[in-house]
């Protein structure tokens, strides 16, 4: 009796600070919520919530920026960038996995080696290469230069190399060839790693910033986080407005994640059943 | 010998498309940036460009911003043991399983998986001295104690808590209070401590043996007790990897809120090496001089790397 209420107020311990940590998580979200609601001069008045909810504020954003633009070039050139991320990772991966030949471990060390190299290294020469290229300032060169990941090549090979290889000397006896065993053996029991690798990839691309702020200088070809940046420093003392253009960035990545956590969990389990 | 072959030449034609983006992209960069890094290189410049030795070595061991800004990046690291140790406790209280688990866990994520341009342009606003609701906050605590003292001018200043000097590398005590240092350290703090090192340590909290901590608790240990002797050595691993990442991550890091948020300043405050290279090349388009302090930064992270690689436990990492 005693120790269960010892352990009751324990665990009421642990919620509360549990609530608090959470809480002070949340708290800046939902100021952030808030005031993308309230008219400008409602910002600066110390009230939390809106007296009326600035719905107009939202269209706003959309008439002072061509938001809708933002919107459709992150996810033009996030997209694209995880197709062929995920092409270029899965072909790889699958050399890297499933077939023997020479010289195959020591490419492999130098991929993993290039994954300490700071990005500012690569990212200097690939400017002036992109400049050679005439590709400054276009979504060819946003796109091509992310789409080859050591990461994406390193992380499908861990998750090929748990398929067992009696699938794929089974399907050599039934004569098929690499690539009807990449195809129909290999890449659908590798689909949970494709969807993670698909998931971390648009996600990342979606919120990168260096690379297109170094490389676009158009209005029409900015991405999101580039179009925020100049909005905030544009219209900086637009609080308000700001804080609807910040919500509205950070929707379709929440949404990603809660739908994405669940395929992740069925991807999973559906594999593990079929094998 | 003949299949031998065939195999390879079939393994490459499904590399093929990786290893040319890899090789055009990363492998080729990497030596041509350190090739450039021994040269005048300047876009914008109509001088020749010429193959000048050691020259840029030494103009950055000579460069006092060099070594303000190499300041600017350790001191902005030390946010990183509150993150640790943050992560670590919020892990230990996750652990217990309480009710709604998966909530807090999702609410708690949420910062480190949304963070980028718009989180920074949030605590821009919230950080604001005058309307921001943290001064706000704070005005309304002072009020309530009694206490009369300014409110920190957060992004706006150059203060910070280890007084150090401006100009100069040094210390000086007229710049001891917070200032933007701190300021994004905070941010920093609020963004990692629900992040992937709180997962890591919930993964890892969960291959502590059950039987150790019960054998602690039988022989009268404390709960704290059972804490330094049984979990955190069992934890070690963990936290060394978690360590080392966040080193070779503070490092290069500070570029991002930099640019959105303080322009590197007020003074240069919040320039770190990051930014200072992308300074270099992206706005003075000085590519040589950028690279060769590009390649000083790699050779901090590479001993960072190293010390990983002698002493880690591999174990920790997958």
């Amino acid at each position: 009796m005693k120790r269960n209420y010892v352990t009751g107020v324990k665990n009421g311990a642990v919620v509360a600070l549990l609530t608090v940590f959470a809480l002070s998580t949340v708290a800046p979200l939902l100021w952030m919520l808030f005031t993308s609601f309230k008219p400008m001069q409602e910002v600066e008045s110390g009230n939390l919530l809106p007296k009326v909810w600035h719905r107009e504020n939202y269209g706003a954003v959309f008439e002072q920026v061509p938001f809708a633009r933002y919107y459709m070039n992150s996810v033009f050139v996030a997209a694209w960038v995880t197709f062929l991320t995920c092409l270029t990772s899965a072909m790889g991966a699958f050399a890297f996995a499933r077939m023997e030949w020479k010289g195959r471990d020591a490419l492999f060390r130098l991929y993993l080696a290039t994954m300490m190299i700071p990005g500012v290294v690569t990212m200097i020469p690939n400017y002036t290469l992109m400049v050679k290229l005439h590709m400054l300032d276009s979504f060819t060169g946003l796109i091509v230069p992310s789409s080859f990941g050591a990461f994406g090549t390193f992380l499908l090979r861990q998750f090929m190399l748990t398929i067992p290889k009696a699938l794929d000397e089974a399907a050599t006896i039934d004569g098929a060839g690499y690539w009807s065993i990449f195809v129909d053996v290999v890449l659908p029991l590798a689909r949970p790693g494709l969807i993670a690798l698909a998931i971390f990839t648009f996600l990342g691309n979606y919120g990168s910033f260096y690379w297109p702020l170094v490389l676009i200088k158009s209005e029409s070809l900015r991405t999101l986080p580039i179009g925020l940046m100049y909005f905030d420093s544009t219209y900086g003392q637009q609080t308000n407005l700001l804080m609807a253009a910040s919500v509205m960035s950070l929707l379709p990545p929440i949404l990603l994640f809660l739908v994405g956590q669940k395929h992740l969990v069925k991807g999973i389990a559906f594999g593990a059943v079929k094998g | 010998m003949r299949a031998n072959r065939s195999r390879t030449i079939a393994a490459l034609a499904f590399l093929a498309p990786n290893l040319v983006g890899f090789l055009v992209f990363t492998a080729g960069p990497v030596i041509f940036s350190l090739g450039a890094s021994f040269t005048n290189w300047n876009l914008q410049q109509t001088v020749p460009t010429r193959v000048n030795g050691f020259a840029n070595y030494s103009e950055l061991l000579g460069d006092h911003y060099f070594w303000l800004f190499f300041v600017n990046t350790l001191y902005m690291m030390l946010g990183l043991p509150f993150a640790l140790f943050g992560a670590l406790w919020l892990a230990i209280l996750l652990n217990r399983k309480v009710r709604g688990l998966g909530a807090y866990r999702t609410l708690l994520y949420l910062p480190s998986f949304a963070s980028g341009v718009a989180i920074m342009i949030l605590w821009k606003a919230l950080y604001n001295p005058d309307f921001g609701p943290i001064n706000e906050t704070i005005r309304h605590l002072f009020t309530a104690v009694g206490v009369h003292a300014d409110t920190p001018q957060w992004l706006q200043s150059t203060h910070n808590l280890a007084a150090l000097d401006v100009e100069k590398v040094g210390l000086s005590t007229k710049q001891f209070g917070i200032g933007a240092r701190d300021a994004l350290i905070l941010m920093g703090i609020w963004i990692a401590i629900g992040g992937n090192n709180m997962l890591l340590y919930l993964a890892a909290l969960t291959n502590v043996p059950e039987e150790l901590i019960e054998a602690a608790q039988l022989d009268g240990a404390s709960p704290w007790k059972c804490f330094a002797n049984v979990t955190w050595p069992q934890l070690a691993p963990t936290t060394f990897f978690i360590l080392v990442m966040s080193i070779i991550g503070g490092l290069q890091g500070g570029f991002e809120t930099a640019r959105v948020m303080t322009s590197g300043g007020p003074a240069g405050t919040t320039t770190t090496l990051a930014y200072f290279i992308y300074s270099l090349a992206f706005e003075q388009f000085r590519i040589g001089y950028a690279s060769a302090v590009a390649w000083v930064l790699f050779a901090f992270v590479f001993v960072a790397t190293l010390i990983n690689w002698r002493f880690g436990n591999r174990a920790a990492e997958f």
